[in-house]
Order: C-alpha cells, then structure tokens, then sequence
C-alpha cells in the first residue's frame, strides 16, 4: 500500500490500520507516513483503560463508546493483548465486546498485541493514538493488556487515565500502592453489585483521601471513586458508564483549566522521543550485532563468564558513538 | 527487523451459535504464531467486512452451521470488494455440501475446509498461501 | 460391600495375576501407554471388589425406584413401558413440518419434538434482516400462531406429548402451544410436553443469546409458576447437558454444569417465586448426551441420578420422592458423527443409543446418519428411529433394568465421575453459583479447555475418529442424498407472515405488547400476557423485542 500518509490524512481507515500495522511489524521507512502527519496530530482527547484482567476493561470501553457516540462524539479505540511469548501469536479478545459498533464509521477499534513490549501496551500504540487522532477522532481510548502492576506506561500516551477495580480479586489495595494508585485520575469499582464493593470502595476512598497532595501530573485534581453497576444490568450500567464519561470530561477540563495539559503533552512527547531514539539508534545497532552473528558470540563469552554485559555494552556504546562523533567532525572538516 | 506476522479474523456469521470450531481454531492459531481476532456468535456480513477493514487483516475465516452458507459467505467477500479489499483472503469452513463449494469459490470463497480437517492442515494452507502485505 | 475375608481373597488372586501380567508384557508390550476414555479419564487395566469396597449397598446402591435412584425411578423399568421414542424434527414451513410429524407418527414414533429454525431460536421474525438466508434450514419457521396452527393441524394435544428445543422465546412459543389447545378445547390441565428453555446452558454452550442471564432465570421461573399452577403435565424446563458436551466438553463436565444448572434453577424459583421445591421440582426434566464412550455414558446417566436425589434432598430438603427423581430424555452425540464414510454413523449411533438404555433414559432421539452433512432425509430417519426400536424389541437389554448395576468396573467409574461432578459443583458453589461462574466465564474456559485438547489428540492420533484419522478413502465420493431446504421458503414463509400481519388488529396487537412490557417492569408473571397477545397475532419478535427492550440485550461476550 502507497502513500499511506496521505490516505489516513484522507480518512482511509484500512490504511490507517496499515500504517499501525508497519510500525507493528516495522517495516523500514514506515516512519515517513508518521513525519507526514505529525502536524497534524495533538487535536484528541486520550483515555486510558486499566487494570487486572477480568476487571471488565473491555465491556466498560465498549459503553463508554456508547455513550460518547450518544453525544455525538467520534471515538478511536486501541486494545492491547498480550502477545504469547512461546509462540508469538496473539488472540485479541476485546474487539469482541465492542462488535455493535463495527459498521459505525464514528468508530474505529484496532486491536494489537504486545509483541514482547512491557508496561501493558504495544510499542506502536504511541504512534496508534497519532493515527486515531489524525483521522479526527475526538476521544480515543487506549486499554491495556491488564497483566499486573507494571502498567504504568499509559501515563505516557493519555490525557485522562482510569484504573478499572473490581471486587473480590483479593491484591487491589497491593496493586494500588505498587503504582496504579500514582497514575490513576478516575478510580473505577466496576461490578458494583458483588460481594465486597463496599469494602473496596472505602479502602479505596481512603487511599485517595491519603494521597491527596500528589504530586503528580493531576496536581490539585480531587480523585473520584464511581461504582459501575453489572454489565448484566444492562440498563443501570449504561448510566454509571454515562457518569463515568462525565468525569473523564470534567477531568480534561480540569487539565485545561489549571494549565496542567502542557505537563502531559511534554511528558507524552519525551516519551516518544525516547521511543523514536531508540528506533533510529537502538534498532539498527541490535540489527547489524545479530546479523553479523556478534550477538550470539557475546552470549557465549558471558555465559562461560568470560565477559559481561556491561562491559561489552561499554564496548558497543564506544564503537558506534564514536563512529557517530567522527562522522560528525569529518563533516565539520 | 521487520517481521510480518499474519492477521486472521475468525467470524462466525449467521444466528448459529455453534462456535466449538470457531474457538478450537482461534488457539490453533494462536499457537501457530498468528495475531487472531474473534468476533464472536451472530454477526452480520457487514460487521465482518467492516471489522476486517479496520483491524488490516490477511485474512478471514468464516464459520457457519446453519446451512446459511451460499448467501452469508459470498456476502462477505461481496462486501470486501466493494470496499476495494480484495486481497483480503477469505476461506470458510462448516456442513458444505459438495455441490456448493464450486459455486462458493467462484463467488470469491478462496478455500472451504470440511469437517474433520486438521488443525495442522489449516495451519499450513495459510503458512503456504497467505503473505502478510508491504 | 464385602466381606474382609472375600477382600483378603481378592488381594491374594489379584497379586497373582499382576504378575502374570507383568511377565506377559515383558514379551507383548501393551499397544498404548495410557488408556482413557473419549473425555481423557483415565482407566485401569481391571477392576476388582477392592475398587468399590467402600460402597454402602442400601446407601448408594439398593433397587429402582429406592434412593438414591442410582438403578432407575421406576420399579418395573422398561417392562412396562419402553422409553419414549422421540425423534426431533422440524425443517421448512409448518406445514412441511407438521407432514413430517405425521409421517413420523405412522412409522411408529411416540412423541414429537420440535427443531426451530434459527430465527425462531434467537427470538427474530423472518422478515428481519438478520434472519436472511436462515429461514427454515434447520428447523421450522415460526412467526405467528397461524404458523404453529399449521405446525400442530391433526395431531391430538392431549394424547401426544410434544418437546419444543425453544429457548429464550420459550414463554411466546409455550404461550402458542397454550392458546392453540384452548382453541381446541383443551383443558391446559389435559396437555403434556417439555419447553427446553433452559438458557444457563445457553450462556456457557450453545450461544442462543437474548437478554442478560439474570432476567433470563426470571422468565423461566415465571414458566415454572405457571406450569406449577396452570399446566402441571408440561415439563417447564429441560435442563441441558446435549449443547455442554457438543461444544467440547468431557463427560464429568457434562454433568456437573447441567446439574448445578438445575440447582440454580431450583433455587431461583424458591427464591424468587416463593415456591416450595415439592410444588415444582417433580416437573424438571433433564436433557444428556450420549456420546462414543460406552461406558462412560452408562456411568454419567447412573451417577446423574444419583447425584440429583441426593442434592435434592439434602441440599433443598425436598420431601417428596418425585422431586428426587431424575427423569431425562438422551440424544446421541452429534459431535461424534463424520461427514466421511457416513454410513458408519449408523454403527456409532447404535451403540450410542444403547449406552442410553442401559443408562436407563426416559425418552430418546437417534441420529441420523445423514445429520452431519444435512437435514436427515426420510430414509435415514427410519434407520435411526429402527435402531432404537430394535434395541428395545429384538437386543433383549430391556430384560432386566440395570444389568450393569454391581460390576466393579461400572459402580466405580460411576462412583468416579459422581466425585469429580461433585467437585466441580462445589467449586460452582464457592464462586457465588452458575450465573456468578457463568460471569466470569468459569465453564466456558474448562469447555474452550476440554475441546482444544480434545481436537489436538484426534490430530495427533492419540483419539481415533474412523475416517477422520484412521481407515480414511482417498477420494472418498459421499454418494447419499442431501436433503436441502430450497430459499423459495423463505418467500413463502414472508408471505405468510406479511397476511397474518396484514388480517391482524394493529391496534390490540400493540395493546397486548405494552401490557406485556408493564408486566416485565414490574416483576409480574409474563404467561398470561403471552397468551393474549399471541392470539392477536402479535409475533414471536414482537414479544422478543419487549424483553429486549425491558432487560436488555446480551452479546457473547466471547470467551475462549
């Protein structure tokens, strides 16, 4: 597929999905289609999703769409499943809770796997949430994998962050305090109607109360704890979810108001300097060292502990940094 | 570093519920290394063609025990050409009479798997003839 | 059981013989490692006294018709009366259907059971869209009651009992059986026939899905308590194992989920209706499979019963012994059928249906051999109603009831599997019950589990299915007549409901719905206001889409 930049400027929604899909698979040059847009990027409202697998991440995205879409809003969702680490292979299952929106040309969902990535999301949702954006989606939803307490990589893609709580997991409160509790700007307790949501509320209501001066990218933003009814109710679920969205747009709101948006904007954008260095310096590096049969050389000299890591990585750094500095100063000469 | 990895979505069209195929294949294919999407019982042929557009994939896997087959199956690949997505492979597999599957691969149903056909069989037909896109 | 002497006895033979056995395959090494049944329970070599040693006689054995039921409910077995021969059937029209009916009838079958199509099964009319290019494949378009007017045009109602597989639109379809009796002046007292309108079974195997499983239970005890009331001769709710084990699941799954099943539905009736178990519980039937494994069937049927006499009295502290028994109708395992070589499904079905028997099963239906390829033709419907009236006429296992009852190999794989059910209903238990477990989706993944190993054993040779895996003809040329149900029905079935439309009252039919929808806001008894608005005419959608509307709709959420 050609120009793929131009046709997702066009609005051309498969190659929207393509040109997430290379930066999945990157394929060279792939990067081209993402300069092409980058201007026109930073216009959506992101939202991320997460928490513990079987939390209801999933069923609460898809009538948080529903709700958007009842207000008019278009809404671009990305849902990230983990990849199998022996096989390689994926099965992406939350696209199948939002499967009433498929012929809906508001809504876009893109499911991706992991490939390997930590922190709960995929290394191509950054560039997802551009794509999503520059198709003129006004909320785009991000919903992690949901596999521990490591997902705080979201912070780093989304305005707005809801960790997803239900009762009876036994560990939440472990969770909070291991890290979810510092990215979190809406607590939700779904499956309110299960033994033990009174209980998790308060506990809940009291860790908020406790951190009330965080310092984090919120400051000053009072955390809200909303109960979402059973999905199995299906009537009264949709207006939680509906409360829900207010939130998530009272704390855009606040974001803009208090002038903390900037903050997130240069937090999500070090990010992805980062993310793009590592794809122009790290990638071809780790490339030339396994082609060139290096890497499997260094492997065997650390494993008979003839070496380590860190000094073949001093190695490496001297060679190609070098390499770079002596370019430069021939350019300079 | 490039490294294409196949994309299959697995529908099952139709008001059938029997998705025992359905689920046996989406693991099958997970551990064949495929990324696959399930869309679940009960879904119209252009939610189908829709939900292939957007998630990019190289192919979809139509299942079907209702004997609805002859119209649900050429719809979807009806609904991919109109939408200029005719290199999205489809296949289907279910009760197909024998007389049908000529008529149905003529109507754009690439390959038709019958019952009993091994998951290993399945797996190898797309590892031989499907190749992710540039 | 036995005597210590006798066990003292055993042990001593059976030394002997373990090591003759040894020696022997010292030489002639067994041709397998391990042997299983279909569902991978593993099985020894012998069983001996020592296996069931720990069994009470009078607590887990004694006669039929004594507790704990394991040998039958009733005294005389099938000297009295064989089980009833039911095969299902439906396919076009109604008026196919009902041609097929009588046919059935003539050939010497006992009781109907009715095959919907897949419209009519998911609550949709057949002139919505979904419903294009399904009307009529599977079963018989139903729409409206001139339909099933049609459907039951000469058969006696209250002399034939009919089994509707119906089951989120189960209260419109029963309302439909309902009304047309009382045209026909029949007492609701006189009639009999079972509505499958289990939906637990639905969520975790079978997928015909409609509203929330919450609002779901609460339709079928409004059905419970009207037949309770109302109908006492129908059979409210038959409680499915058939779709649990087509969908993948092994034999203790089977069991277990359709048990606890039938505890959620008991207890949701003494909860919510405020019943008594005695007033309901001797109308709930149940509804198994009977798959390859022989044994293993007659194992499952055995403890089933067992299980539910216990559960039922100790559990709910039900009284009467009616409630205690288990009465179910058996269908052979489809899932065990090949499109290859078709005519050994004849073999397989036969001894399929045998294992049935000798479970001692109320009423059966027999495959036919052309069912995995398309609707059974007339023929082979003959060839599988023959078989079991061959079973019951010329095999002579109808001789003595429960002949199997006290060989040590059978009592323990009964034993067995009662053990591993019991298991699984506890675990059921723990988790808050079958809609709490179904939520979170508990035995959907055991079954996704089971069929998955299943499907790679039959790949890998470790299961045979003839002609999958083993014995295939290359090129083998299916020569047998496919049955097909030509799309002109489908004209002619929107033909049919654009009349009844047409003649009907608009004004009284949306009448009947509002009233119908009011009853579901407030909790009441939805059957009265079924019956009324099917005899305006109101459809099988129109009531669908008030529960729809009401509870809400319920997508498959999915999982695998």
């Amino acid at each position: 597929m050609k120009d793929l930049g131009k046709r997702v400027l066009a609005g051309d929604v498969r190659a929207a999905s393509r040109l997430i899909r290379n930066l999945e698979d990157q394929i060279t040059d792939t990067y081209i289609a993402i300069q092409e847009i980058f201007k026109e990027t930073g216009k959506s409202h992101v939202i991320g999703i997460t928490g513990a697998p079987g939390a209801g991440k999933s069923t609460l995205t898809d009538e948080l769409i529903q709700a958007y879409r009842s207000q008019g809003k278009t809404v671009g969702v990305l849902a990230v499943d983990p990849t199998s680490p022996f096989t390689g292979g994926a099965l992406l299952g939350d696209r199948i809770r939002m499967l009433r929106h498929a012929e809906d040309p508001g809504v876009f969902v893109r499911s991706l796997a992991t490939r390997g990535a930590m922190g709960g999301i995929s290394k191509a949702v950054g560039e997802g949430i551009h794509v999503m954006d520059v198709l003129g989606k006004d909320r785009i939803i991000v919903e992690t994998v949901g596999v521990g307490q490591q997902e705080v990589e979201i912070i780093n893609h989304a305005h707005t962050v809801i960790v997803v709580l239900v009762p009876g997991m036994g560990d939440e409160i472990q969770a909070l305090k291991a890290g979810l509790m510092e990215i979190a700007d809406i607590f939700v307790i779904n499956k309110a109607d299960r033994e033990g949501a009174g209980k998790l509320y308060k506990e809940t209501m009291n860790m908020v109360q406790m951190s009330r001066d965080r310092a984090g990218v919120s400051k000053g933003w009072q955390i809200p704890v909303l109960l979402v009814e059973s999905v199995m109710e299906p009537h009264k679920f949709a207006e939680s979810v509906e409360k829900l969205r207010d939130k998530i747009e009272e704390h855009y709101q606040f974001l803009i108001d208090n002038d903390l948006i900037s903050e997130r904007m240069r937090r999500k954008t070090a990010a992805e300097i980062q993310e793009a260095l590592w794809g122009a310096v790290m990638c071809p590096i780790l490339g030339e060292l396994e082609a060139s049969g290096e890497m499997k050389r260094m492997i065997d000299h650390c494993l008979l502990k003839e070496t380590d890591p860190y000094t073949l990585a001093d190695e490496i750094a001297c060679r190609y940094l070098k390499e770079e500095s002596d370019k430069e100063s021939c350019a300079e000469s | 570093m490039a490294q294409r990895r196949i994309r299959i979505l697995l529908a099952k069209p139709g008001l059938d519920g029997h998705d025992r195929g359905a689920r046996v294949l989406a693991r099958s294919f997970r551990d064949a290394g495929f990324e696959v999407i399930y869309t679940g019982c009960h879904q119209t042929p252009e939610q189908i063609a829709a939900t292939a557009l957007q998630e990019d994939v190289d192919m979809v896997g139509l299942s079907c025990l209702s004997g609805a087959h002859n119209y649900l199956y050429p719809q979807v690949a009806k609904l991919l050409r109109d939408q200029g997505a005719d290199d999205i492979v489809v296949v289907g597999g279910g009760i197909i009479p024998d007389k049908d599957i000529l008529p149905l691969k003529e109507a754009g149903i690439t390959e038709i798997f019958l019952p009993g056909a091994p998951l290993e069989t399945i797996n190898d037909w797309i590892r031989a003839n499907i190749t992710p896109k540039e | 059981m036995f005597t210590q002497d006798l066990l003292d006895k055993s042990s001593l033979l059976r030394k002997k013989w373990e090591d003759e056995v040894k020696k022997v395959i010292a030489k002639n090494p067994d041709m397998r490692e391990r042997w299983s049944t279909v569902s991978d329970l593993e099985i020894k070599r012998i069983y001996g006294p020592e296996d069931i040693k720990n069994m009470d006689f009078e607590k887990d054995i004694a006669y039929p018709g004594q507790f704990p039921y394991l040998r039958g409910n009733q005294a005389t077995g099938y000297r009295g009366k064989y089980w009833t021969f039911r095969m299902f059937a439906g396919m076009g029209t109604a008026v196919v259907t009902n041609q097929r009916w009588h046919y059935l009838l003539s050939t010497g079958q006992t009781g109907l059971s009715t095959a919907f199509d897949f419209p009519t099964l998911m609550g949709y009319d057949t002139d919505s869209p979904k419903a294009k290019g399904e009307c009529g494949k599977c079963g018989v378009a139903i729409d409206t009651i001139d339909d099933f007017r049609d459907l039951i045009k000469g058969i006696p109602m209250d002399k034939i009992t009919t089994s509707m597989t119906i089951n989120p639109p189960a209260t419109a379809l029963w309302a439909m059986y309902c009304a047309s009796a009382q045209e026909q002046g029949i007492p609701l007292t006189k009639i009999g026939g079972t509505i499958q309108n289990d939906m637990l079974k639905e969520f975790i195997a079978q997928k015909t899905l409609m509203c929330p499983p919450e609002p779901s239970v609460k339709l079928i005890s409004d059905t419970v308590e009207f037949g309770t009331k109302y109908v006492p001769r129908w059979n409210t709710i038959s409680i499915s194992g058939y779709h649990i084990r087509e969908a993948g699941a092994t034999a203790v799954q089977e069991l277990a989920f359709t048990l606890r099943d039938g505890m959620e539905y008991v207890e949701d009736a003494i909860r919510r209706k405020g019943l008594h178990v005695d007033e309901f519980a001797p109308r709930l039937s149940f509804f198994f499979n009977s798959h390859i494994d022989f044994f293993e069937e007659i194992a499952k049927l055995r403890a089933a019963r067992r299980i539910w006499a216990k559960g039922m009295r100790e559990r709910y502290n039900s009284q009467d012994p009616r409630s205690w028994w288990m009465r179910f109708h058996t269908q052979t395992a489809g899932c065990s059928l090949t499109a290859q070589q078709p005519y050994n499904n004849v073999v397989r079905t036969a001894t399929e249906a045998l294992a049935a028997v000798l479970g001692g099963t109320q009423s059966l239906h027999t495959n036919s051999l052309d069912e995995v390829l398309c609707l059974p033709s007339d023929h082979a419907v003959q060839i599988a109603l023959r078989t079991q009236q061959l079973i019951a006429e010329e095999t002579g296992v109808v001789n003595t009831i429960d002949p199997l009852a006290g060989a040590y190999f059978v009592e323990a794989l009964t034993n067995e599997m009662e053990e591993k059910a019991w298991d699984y209903i506890h675990k059921i238990d723990e988790m808050g019950g079958m809609v709490a477990a179904i939520e979170k989706g508990f035995p959907q993944m055991e079954i996704s589990d089971a069929a998955y190993k299943f499907q790679q054993q039959i790949d890998s040779g470790e299961k045979i299915m003839i002609g999958v895996n083993k014995y295939n003809v290359e090129d083998e040329i299916v020569d047998i007549p496919i049955v097909e149900i030509d799309d002109s029905i489908e004209q002619e079935q929107l033909r049919r409901l654009a009349e009844t439309k047409r003649k009907r009252d608009g004004r009284k039919v949306a009448e009947c719905l509002n009233d119908l929808a009011e009853a579901c806001k407030k909790g009441e008894n939805v059957m009265p206001y079924c019956i009324e608005a099917v005899k305006n005419y109101a459809t099988v959608q129109e009531i669908c889409d008030v529960y729809r509307e009401v509870y809400g709709e319920y997508r498959d959420p999915g999982i695998y």
